[in-house]
């Protein structure tokens, strides 16, 4: 009869030699296995005294779950093993750049705008565009600017035809949009103006964004208050704000609206021109004349407007020095924004 | 328009230092553009006289001169080529000091020039910044004091304040206008300056009628005989003149423009000998012709009102004289002119001839109808006193004269429109003191005269306006909230364009933002002989047409960066585009893009393949499943201007319209704008990307999937489309999916043939599929692809 230590002895040496799971799985079938070299030793038990088989018995069986112990602590061994040399095959360079798509980017133009949008959007205004190419009708007439209006000086007009222009603002999008719906309005409109007039402060065509209000019981405080908080809001610090008298044709009472220089806090820069001041926008009460043009009564119902150009709001806020940078599209001015 | 600050002081005291003149001009609307000294800084400046000159004896060019400064002659030597014995003139002793602009002031010493002492230096207008530049040395009148500090003589201690005056108030082209601003804004009297009418010497009159009544309500003439005009203006005048940015002519242009400047009404004089006849003012004939003082020969047109003679115009109304009327030194008795034009019929000729004067900037905005007479005297009184001569009787001609407005404010208005409350002493108190006249009164109300010189004020918007701007805007609240809450109106089957542009910088590009109006030979060459709308007045050429697609600029951008060694780009541009359709301009939306280049950026692991027309159309795809519709838009193979004809799809929707064109830019076209690499573009229409699907969601299957792959060797020709469609039809009702994995030609395969490889899977909502059923399906579609296309199932 075999003694059921040596086996184990045997056992747990060949144990000790498997390399991968495979061999051990061979191995516990070898000796644990229904044909296995301890199942074939209880079966010899039988041939024993009837006394010594409880003790022969229970030897087996304790060499049996030694064994099945040793079996196990060697597969964690060896999973455990393989997992190491698997993670340091993996080791990579984690420091080598992603595979990826280039970074693509918005205009710096298309950011300002729909800043100033989702600004105007919390305060409930909705968005409205509207035609480039315009009737004089509704870029100058319904604006209150007629024929030789001394003001359309101020505006050098792109002409497609007599009567047919180039728009000069956005204001024209207001006018469509009062005479085809019902007071209130209240709504901005973003987009491109065109003037005849190329240097180093104009380019012949650039961005506004004009806002509209029409209610019952709108005023001048109002609109103050509403400029103050835009400019607040879109640049981020509580300057001062001051509205100087103006004149615009579609608007009575006109203001020019200054803020206090975002650059030097006031203090006089370069960018302010020494006086502590920027020029932002233009605003004012919509004048009766244009409102009766659209059809709205006046009797009930006033408003007020304002207009900014977003080049000049966007050159504020990013610094960008030179006009022409906005429409040149090079790639290194265009990717400082992404 | 420049003034001169003494002179608005000597108009009205303001009490105020400059920069609070300054502020409180600004804030009342008439800006403050900029304030400048008349004269640079100096010091050691004095009024000499030059007592000798000889010639240098070492220089051409240079004269030794004894100047007597008041106490001494001292030996100077000048370079001044109007340098003569007796003249007066600016004297900077030894020891003076003058502000150039530069580091260092330029510092008076004693010098030699040439071997020749030099004492000091006889200086030019130019060298005290008087002027922008002039010529020789800055002669005094005789009567000027010698030895008196120059600065002291010329009161230069003085600033001219440029103001940018908005075109509704052209009551303030004039001294008078500014010092009444200012009278009402520091509640200081004005002191206007007495005018004496003159006692007529003569009673000869000269006829004026006037034919164009509405055109010119007014006309004022005045025969003035026997003037001398070899006599110069004093220099009172002139330093006036010059701080307004306005230069000494002669005495009678100097005294039409003192008048101008003064009081803000144009004047003009003729050669009295050249008039024929009568004066006229009437609308000139279509295509007479007119010299003008400037040299220019201009034909008129028939809405131009002009003042003529007997036999021809002498003048265009309100713009400018004629050459062939005007004073010369040969002049011996000027006409004088002055009269009110309507603004409305002088208003844009001037510009529509290529002018602009002052006096039609004037007359456009509005002068004072009811100034003539006192113009009229207040130039002759200054005329006679320099060039003497004998006054005639004014000759007035009247036609149909503005109607004095009233207009009507209700208190209610103010705090209605302002959001403020000014009371109605304080409202009647800054009225009138604009000059408006207090006709009628009551608790609800106050109705005023309009003054004849404010144009801008018909309404009572207008009135709340001048009560805003003089009770100071700072003074209105600032509210700050309005009416209740307000929700959008927020459709979820449209789309936003942001989202798109956002989309499309996920996948890489990059927003670029070009002119919309272009170089018509850029357009032609890539949009073909579309119907390109052209602009009358372009900035130049190349900017001539309106872009009628979007690849023009950017291709130009692209160009632009290739130039500088950035050659793999994705830019894509949104805007409208603008084309011809009959008499009527379309105007729509677009998204275009560019690709070229690797398909990502090289790197250490990618970058090596480049983008094709798939790279371009799935990036397409994305934008077009954005509204969920993906299924419904069919790819066409298109010969579209500008692109690869082998390669470029037009997209349309169910109903057949176009949404878009994709597809390599032509060969030819990349050749001729000089690029090395293929470039991939597309353009869509804004509209049908911004449609979206409302979802819809339906049960989910609890049946498993089946997948079956096939691979058929069909004629190249046959497009994936074609293949797919037809498989779609004959797979059953239960396939949820079709895909082509694979699309090869090679040596396995015969040429002229392809071999498509494709996936097809499916799910019934309530059952197992069988595997016969499947089998039976794959036979369906393999039989449909002989029958049609002689397609085989590939061994």
């Amino acid at each position: 009869m075999i003694d059921s230590e040596a086996l184990l002895a045997e056992a747990l040496l060949d144990i000790e030699r498997a390399s991968d799971e495979k061999s051990l799985d061979a191995l516990r079938v070898q000796y644990l296995g229904k044909k296995g070299s301890f199942t074939d030793l209880l079966k010899t038990l039988g041939k024993l005294p009837a006394e010594q088989r409880p003790a022969a018995g229970e030897q087996i069986n304790l060499a049996k779950k030694n064994l099945q112990q040793a079996l196990e602590l060697k597969r964690n061994d060896l999973i455990s093993h393989a997992l190491n040399e698997q993670l340091e095959a993996g080791r990579l360079d984690v420091t080598l750049p992603g595979r990826r798509q280039s970074q693509g980017g918005l205009h710096p133009i298309t950011m300002t705008i729909e800043r100033i949008k989702s600004i105007f959007a919390g305060a409930g205004y909705d968005v409205a565009e509207g035609p480039e190419i315009e009737d004089d009708y509704h870029n100058f007439e319904a604006l209150n600017i007629p024929a030789h209006h001394p003001a359309r000086a101020m505006h050098d007009t792109f002409y497609v035809s007599p009567g047919t222009v180039l728009r000069t603002h956005t204001s024209p999008v207001q006018v469509h949009v009062m005479e085809t719906g019902q007071p209130p309005f209240r709504m901005i409109c973003p987009g491109r103006v065109y003037r005849c007039d190329s240097d180093l402060t104009h380019t012949p065509m650039f961005h506004q964004v004009e806002g509209l209000l029409v209610d019952e019981s709108v005023s001048m405080a109002d609109l103050k208050g509403t400029v103050v908080e835009f400019l607040q809001a879109y640049f981020e610090v509580e300057m001062p704000v001051r509205f100087r008298p103006s004149y615009f044709p579609f608007t009575e009472p006109s203001a020019e609206v200054d803020m206090g220089c975002v650059s030097c806090e006031g203090k006089g820069c370069r960018i302010c021109g020494h006086t502590g001041w920027l020029e932002v926008m233009g605003c004012g009460m919509v004048h009766p004349k244009v409102l009766e043009m659209s059809g709205v009564n006046t009797e009930i119902y006033s408003g007020f407007a304002f207009g900014m150009g977003v080049e000049r709001l966007a050159m504020l806020r990013y610094g960008v020095g030179d006009l022409r940078l906005y429409f040149e599209n090079d790639i290194r001015f265009l990717r400082q924004f992404n | 328009m420049i003034i001169s600050e003494s002179w608005l002081r000597e108009w009205v005291d303001s009490g105020l230092t400059t920069d609070e003149l300054a502020a409180s001009l600004t804030m009342a609307g008439l800006e403050v553009d900029g304030i400048a000294p008349v004269a640079r800084e100096f010091n050691g400046i004095i009024v000499a006289e030059v007592r000798q000159v000889t010639q240098h004896p070492d220089a051409d060019k240079l004269r030794v001169c004894s100047v007597f400064d008041g106490e001494h002659e001292q030996q100077v030597v000048c370079g001044a080529p109007n340098v003569v014995p007796g003249m007066k003139a600016p004297f900077a002793t030894v020891g003076a000091t003058i502000e150039t602009g530069q580091r260092k002031p330029l510092k008076i010493t004693k010098a030699k020039l040439r071997g020749v002492e030099s004492h000091g230096m006889l200086c030019s207008a130019e060298e005290l910044g008087l002027e922008e530049s002039s010529e020789g040395l800055m002669e005094l009148p005789s009567d000027a004091p010698v030895g008196q500090d120059f600065r002291a003589y010329l009161q230069l201690s003085d600033s001219m304040i440029e103001l940018d005056l908005t075109p509704n108030r052209g009551d303030c082209l004039g001294m008078r206008g500014i010092a009444r601003e200012v009278g009402v804004l520091s509640r200081k009297e004005v002191c206007e300056p007495a005018v004496n009418p003159v006692e007529p010497v003569h009673t000869e009159e000269f006829p004026v009628t006037i034919s164009a009544t509405e055109a010119c309500p007014r006309y004022l003439g005045r025969v003035i005989r026997n003037v001398k005009l070899n006599a110069c203006s004093p220099l009172w005048m002139q330093e006036k003149l010059r701080r307004s940015g306005l230069r000494s002519i002669d005495p009678i242009v100097d005294v039409t423009n003192f008048v101008l400047m003064e009081l803000g009404q144009p004047m003009h004089a003729f050669d009295f000998e050249k008039l024929s006849g009568k004066i006229c003012v009437r609308m000139a004939d279509d295509g007479e012709a007119i010299t003008l003082l400037d040299g220019k020969e201009i034909a008129l047109s028939a809405d131009t009102l002009v003042i003529a003679d007997a036999e021809k115009p002498v003048a265009m109304a309100g713009v400018m004289g004629g050459l062939a009327t005007a004073v010369s030194d040969a002049t011996e008795h000027v006409f004088l002119e002055c009269a009110f034009f309507a603004p409305l019929s002088i208003a844009g000729r001037a510009r529509a001839y290529g002018l602009h004067t002052d006096a039609a900037h004037r007359y456009e905005r509005g002068v004072d109808f009811e100034l003539q007479h006192r113009a009229m005297e207040r130039a002759t009184e200054l005329l006679l006193d320099i060039v003497g001569g004998e006054p005639g009787p004014i000759t007035e001609a009247i036609g149909t004269l503005p109607e004095r407005n009233t207009v009507r404010l209700r208190f209610a208005s103010i705090k209605k429109d302002l959001g403020v409350t000014i009371s109605a002493q304080e409202v009647a108190e800054i009225l009138s003191r604009l000059g408006f006249v207090i006709t009628a009164q009551d608790n609800q109300s106050i109705e005023v005269g309009v003054p004849s010189y404010r144009f801008d004020v018909s309404i009572e918007a207008d009135l709340i306006e001048e009560l805003a701007r003089i009770f100071g805007y700072d003074n209105i609240p600032q509210t700050a909230g309005l009416s209740a809450q307000r929700f959008p109106k927020s459709s979820e089957t449209s789309i936003e364009t942001n989202r798109l542009r956002e989309h499309l910088v996920a996948l890489g590009y990059q927003e670029i933002i070009s002119y919309s109006f272009i170089d018509p030979t850029l357009s032609e060459l890539i949009t073909g002989s579309q119907q390109a709308v052209s602009l009358q007045n372009p900035i130049s050429e190349e900017m001539g047409v309106m872009r009628s697609s979007l690849l023009p600029g950017l291709l130009s951008s692209y160009q632009h960066n290739a130039n500088r060694q950035h050659e793999r780009l994705r830019f894509f541009e949104t805007g409208l585009v603008f084309q011809r359709n009959g008499e009527e301009i379309q105007q729509e939306a677009r998204v275009g893009g560019l690709i070229a280049g690797s398909q990502l950026p090289k790197s250490w692991s990618n970058g090596r393949d480049q983008s094709d027309f798939y790279d371009l159309k799935g990036d397409v795809e994305v934008l077009l499943g954005l509204g969920g519709k993906t299924g419904q838009l069919s790819f066409f193979p298109a010969a579209e201007s500008g692109y690869h004809p082998g390669q470029c799809a037009e997209i349309r929707n169910p109903e057949g319209e176009r949404v878009g064109v994709l597809g390599a830019l032509h060969p030819a076209i990349q050749r001729k704008l000089g690029l090395d690499q293929s470039i991939f573009v597309f353009e869509l229409r804004l509209v049908s990307l911004l449609e979206a699907r409302m979802p819809q969601v339906s049960a989910l299957s609890k049946y498993p999937e089946v997948q079956r792959d096939m691979a058929i060797v069909i004629d190249e020709a046959v497009s994936a489309d074609s293949i797919s469609n037809l498989v779609r039809a004959s797979a059953g009702e239960f396939l949820t999916d079709l895909r082509i994995f694979d699309v090869y030609q090679g040596d396995a395969i015969a040429k002229g043939q392809k071999s498509v490889a494709l996936g097809l899977t499916w799910q019934h909502p309530s059952r197992t599929l069988s595997d016969e059923e499947i089998t039976a399906i794959i036979g369906n579609c393999v039989n449909a692809l002989q029958e049609q296309f002689n397609a085989d199932l590939r061994k």
